[in-house]
């Protein structure tokens, strides 16, 4: 068993009246890939934004590397090795794909020619390499998902915070994107990963970590969790865990949920 | 722009510096000192507004600072403009820095930044027209001493270059700016605040060094123009006149560009004084605010036809592929 990267403790946030993370605690370990599934509303954004310092939590902890990152802000965090990807697309517009991923290569880089050149690195890795010149602003869905993974992975992250880079793909292009992933995590990269794809939270997690309505009901391997009765009550409804059940025993099937 | 921007800048450094050769009128020859110094604060106003995206509507403040260090520094402290016009930089940049630090930190964008900016300029102006030591209402007289070590020339064509030399380091200053690290944070923090902190870019930092910088070379323009007239008030120094130019030249040439300033403020101060002639003619008489009328149209003009600018125009009408805005491209 590899040491923790990232311990989450009791993590809680309250926007007004509502909790929208309620007491959630989470441990990925470093190399592995987790996923964080949960019904929509949940609050998974909501948790990836206090690990990433985009929000500040009402209680709670987060823990990086042994060290207690609560209160560093977001680009600092960063700087320390957690990228995270925005769930709604955040592209700079006006800058072309290749300048977008060297304002990441940047954060390590301080010369242009060795930024810009990571950043062709990177985005070939991702398969952006034909649209490098392009203007971000004119990119497809999956395009510009794979501009938010690329900039992410241009910061040199030890732990990536994906959130549903899946989703709006169609099956081809999610066939295409997951072993872009399985490449990373190969890289030492450590992986948390939001998703609504089953077949993708299936074959790519060593672990998952289930959370409903704030509270995190579930965590363990992807089949456990998968045949868990509080999750399929909380998050899957009545006869989906047949449907899980099947897509992991045949990962190419295109089944999301 | 790309490493190329060298070449253009060293032609149009080299145009500029030979028009006072050609022609010796005395009229063109001032207009075209005051239009490099207009186009120097907005080169200044570029760095935090094209650039940065933040919109400022009081570069006034930056302005006046500079020009009143630059006066009060010679007739009150008794020290030699040479010596003067750094000091007077520095003092436009802490300023600078001082009103970036309220704003920013209070994360003000938009609207609120530019209203904020305004605020501090008009405060300035009625200070300044208010204080025993800034001259008051009577205003503040540089005295007349012809010598070039009092930056003061025989030869006004010297004080042309003088402007000239600014006006090209401010060009290459944007130049190497758009090519580096910290250009390509201001750029990100531009389209998209979120996202460039996502990937490390500590906004507040870049920000602040932002309106340094875009304070202290809009002081630099202040100060060329204290030493030009020799005379400053509080309306011409902290006036909203200056923070118009400086925001009207980089929209109408190009915000976000090398040149964009440069050619925006030659245009508009042009086509004002053109504006100014012809309509003088026609009724016999000065117009006032003939040219005030003149940057209104330009600026719908530009909005509705030319969102990037004259250089944007050129580029479409000449089918060049779109550069990439913020400056940076392939090498
Ligand atoms: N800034 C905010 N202010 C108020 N409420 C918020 C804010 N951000 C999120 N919420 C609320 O918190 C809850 C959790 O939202 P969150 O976006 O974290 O869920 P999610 O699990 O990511 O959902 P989805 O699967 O739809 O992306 C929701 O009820 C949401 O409306
Ligand atoms: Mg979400």
């Amino acid at each position: 068993m590899t040491a923790p990267l990232l311990v989450v403790e009791d993590l809680t946030k309250r926007f007004g009246g509502l909790t929208a993370v309620d007491r959630a605690a989470l441990t990925v370990r470093a190399g592995t890939i987790a996923g964080l599934i949960g019904p929509n509303g949940a609050g998974k954004t909501t948790l990836f934004a206090m690990i990433s310092g985009f929000e500040t939590p009402t209680s709670g902890a987060v823990r990086f590397e042994g060290r207690d990152v609560t209160a560093l802000p977001a680009h600092q965090r960063t700087a320390a090795g957690i990228a995270r990807t925005f769930q709604i697309v955040q592209p700079f517009a006006g800058l072309s794909v290749r300048e977008n991923i060297a304002v990441g290569a940047y954060l390590r880089r301080a010369g242009r020619t060795e930024a810009l050149a990571h950043a062709d690195a990177v985005g070939r890795a991702v398969g952006l390499g034909p649209q490098l010149d392009r203007p971000a602003g004119e990119m497809t869905v999956a395009g510009r998902k794979r501009l938010e993974l690329a900039r992410a992975l241009a910061t040199d992250p030890k732990l990536l915070l994906l959130d549903e880079v899946l989703a709006g793909l169609n099956p081809s292009e999610i066939r295409d994107m997951i072993p872009v992933i399985r490449r990373i995590r190969e890289g030492g990269v450590t992986i948390l990963i939001v998703e609504h794809v089953m077949q993708a939270v299936m074959s790519l997690c060593d672990e998952v970590h289930v959370l409903a309505q704030g509270r995190m009901i579930a965590s363990g391997p992807p089949l456990a969790v998968a045949r868990d009765p509080a999750v399929m009550e909380a998050y899957l409804g009545h006869g989906a865990a047949a449907r899980i059940a099947a897509s992991a025993r045949n990962p190419g099937a295109p089944d999301h949920a | 722009m790309t490493g190329s921007a060298r070449l253009p800048i060293l032609i149009a450094v080299i145009v500029l510096a030979l028009l006072p050769l050609g022609a010796t009128s005395n009229t063109l020859l001032n207009f075209m000192t005051f239009a490099l110094i207009v186009a120097l604060a907005a080169q200044g106003w570029n760095l935090l507004g094209g650039y940065g995206g933040q919109f400022s509507f009081g570069h006034a403040a930056f302005f006046g600072t500079g020009a009143y260090a630059m006066g009060l520094l010679q007739v009150r402290f008794g020290l030699n403009p040479w010596a003067a016009m750094p000091v007077a930089m520095l003092l436009g940049a802490a300023v600078g820095w001082a009103i970036g630090f309220l704003a920013f930190r209070a994360r003000l964008r938009g609207a609120y930044f530019a209203l904020v900016t305004l605020a501090f300029a008009e405060v300035f102006r009625i200070l300044a027209n208010a204080w025993a030591f800034t001259g008051a209402a009577a205003g503040l007289l540089v005295p007349l001493k012809l010598q070039a070590a009092n930056m003061q020339f025989e030869d006004k064509r010297l004080f042309y270059w003088l402007v000239l030399a600014f006006v090209a380091g401010a060009l290459v200053l944007t130049a190497e700016l758009a090519r580096s690290r910290f250009g390509a944070r201001l750029v990100a923090l531009r389209e998209n605040e979120d996202a460039a902190r996502a990937l490390g870019v500590d906004t507040l930092r870049v920000k602040l060094a932002a309106i340094t910088l875009s304070a202290g070379v809009t002081a630099a323009a202040g100060g060329l123009y204290a030493q030009k007239s020799l005379y400053l008030d509080a309306a011409i120094a902290y006036g909203p006149w200056i923070s118009v130019d400086a925001l009207l030249a980089p929209i109408v040439g190009g915000l976000g560009t090398v040149f964009g300033p440069l050619i925006g403020a030659l245009a508009l101060l042009g086509l004002g004084e053109l504006s100014k002639m012809a309509l003088g003619n026609l009724f016999g008489g000065a117009v006032p605010g003939i040219d005030l009328i003149v940057f209104g149209i330009l600026l719908i003009l530009a909005v509705a036809f030319a969102p990037r600018g004259l250089l944007g125009l050129f580029d479409r009408l000449i089918r060049r592929p779109r550069p990439a805005e913020g400056g940076e491209a392939t090498p």
